[in-house]
């Protein structure tokens, strides 16, 4: 017993020194892998899980559309809306929002645009397929469901 | 006097360092969205155009899987009942991989997949004749959820990319994760998915349980 009780007493205190390596290092993880937050969320944002995720090659060609119920309920209403950049537009605006984004393309590319639809758990059908209505108006059919890793049970 | 006082403090006191990097960690923490490009990929149908009425496809019932989605989240798959998507992926190849009465192509085709998938072809007559003729359809209200949509449509890619993957000899995930950027990915991926296509149909949703 005294043996062990002896080890003990020696024992030094743990070295800090290393500290802030590890905190760089974590440091360093963090700011290479942020992205600053471009914009405001308006609309509720909680995406749905699945299984069969792509990811997509080319970051330039997408554009995103947020779809879900407003923040703020008392200015713009509890029906789900779309949000496209920093503002709230209604759903006949999509055609003249894509063509914005398409003519911020490289003239080659502009067929490749894809449209990631960022939409809420919460919202329902109708105001996702009149979205995909208007997408097709104005020939922008590709069209990228985000959605965030589901883990196998 | 002034090296002294130089003599004295030549070593700059570290100790604060961890401070000011963790101050700056929480603050990267606090800002960090780890960017999610990641989805489902769905390329729309292309514009109707109001003046040539839409094309008349005759397409045998029994090549298409239909699965209606109704406003109170209830699933009728092949005019089934069915609470939730569980075995909905693997029902979804088992139509695909049918091969009830194949053509020519459809026969060579066959003769090229691997066996683990030609051991599944249950040439049932009242499923698809071959995968170039099978459709996924799903045909949704208005109400229904986003969610058990997308649910249900991951499950229909499931059961293409498992399909796909089996045919390379990947699983479905590392068949997805094939980015086609050099050759060899490349032909992978196209051997994957020769003669069949992905033909996953999504209607317009009935009026029902929306606004």
């Amino acid at each position: 017993m005294s043996k062990f009780k002896n080890k003990e007493r020696v024992t030094p205190a743990v070295s800090t020194a290393s500290l802030p390596d590890i905190v760089f290092m974590l440091l360093f993880f963090f700011m290479v892998t942020t992205v600053l937050r471009e914009q405001d969320l308006l609309v509720e944002q909680k995406i749905p899980q699945a299984t069969q995720l792509q990811k997509l090659q080319n970051k330039t060609l997408i554009s995103y559309l947020f779809i879900g119920k407003p923040k703020n309920t008392g200015l713009y209403g509890s029906e789900p809306r779309i949000q496209a950049n920093d503002v709230l537009i209604s759903t006949p605006d999509i055609v003249q929002w894509v063509n914005q984004e398409r003519d911020m393309l490289a003239e080659a590319d502009r067929g490749l645009i894809t449209i990631s639809m960022k939409v809420d758990k919460e919202v329902k059908m109708g105001p996702v397929s009149d979205v995909q209505t208007e997408l097709r108006n104005a020939d922008a059919r590709r069209v990228l469901y985000a959605s965030t890793t589901k883990l196998p049970e | 006097m002034a090296k002294g006082k130089n003599r004295m403090s030549n070593e700059i006191n570290a100790g604060s360092m961890a401070d000011i990097a963790f101050l700056l960690l929480i603050f990267f923490l606090v800002t960090t969205t780890i960017a999610s490009d990641k989805g489902i990929l769905n390329i729309l149908p292309p514009k109707l155009d109001p003046n040539v009425p839409p094309p008349d496809i005759k397409v045998n019932e029994r090549n298409i899987f239909a699965i209606l989605i109704n406003a109170n989240n209830d699933l009728l798959v092949e005019g089934e009942y069915r609470r939730n998507t569980e075995n909905l992926d693997t029902d979804i190849k088992e139509f695909i991989l049918n091969f009830g009465a194949p053509n020519e192509d459809a026969v060579a085709l066959f003769n090229s997949l691997p066996a683990s998938l030609q051991a599944q072809a249950l040439r049932r007559p009242e499923s698809s004749d071959h995968p170039k003729e099978a459709v996924v359809s799903i045909k949704t209200d208005r109400g229904t959820s986003y969610e058990l949509y997308l649910e249900v449509f991951d499950a229909a890619k499931k059961a293409y990319f498992e399909i796909y993957g089996e045919r390379v000899g990947l699983t479905s995930d590392q068949y997805r994760a094939l980015t086609g950027d050099d050759e060899a990915s490349k032909a992978l991926q196209d051997k994957g998915k020769a003669g069949i296509p992905m033909a996953i149909s999504v209607a317009e949703p009935n009026k029902i349980g929306g606004n």
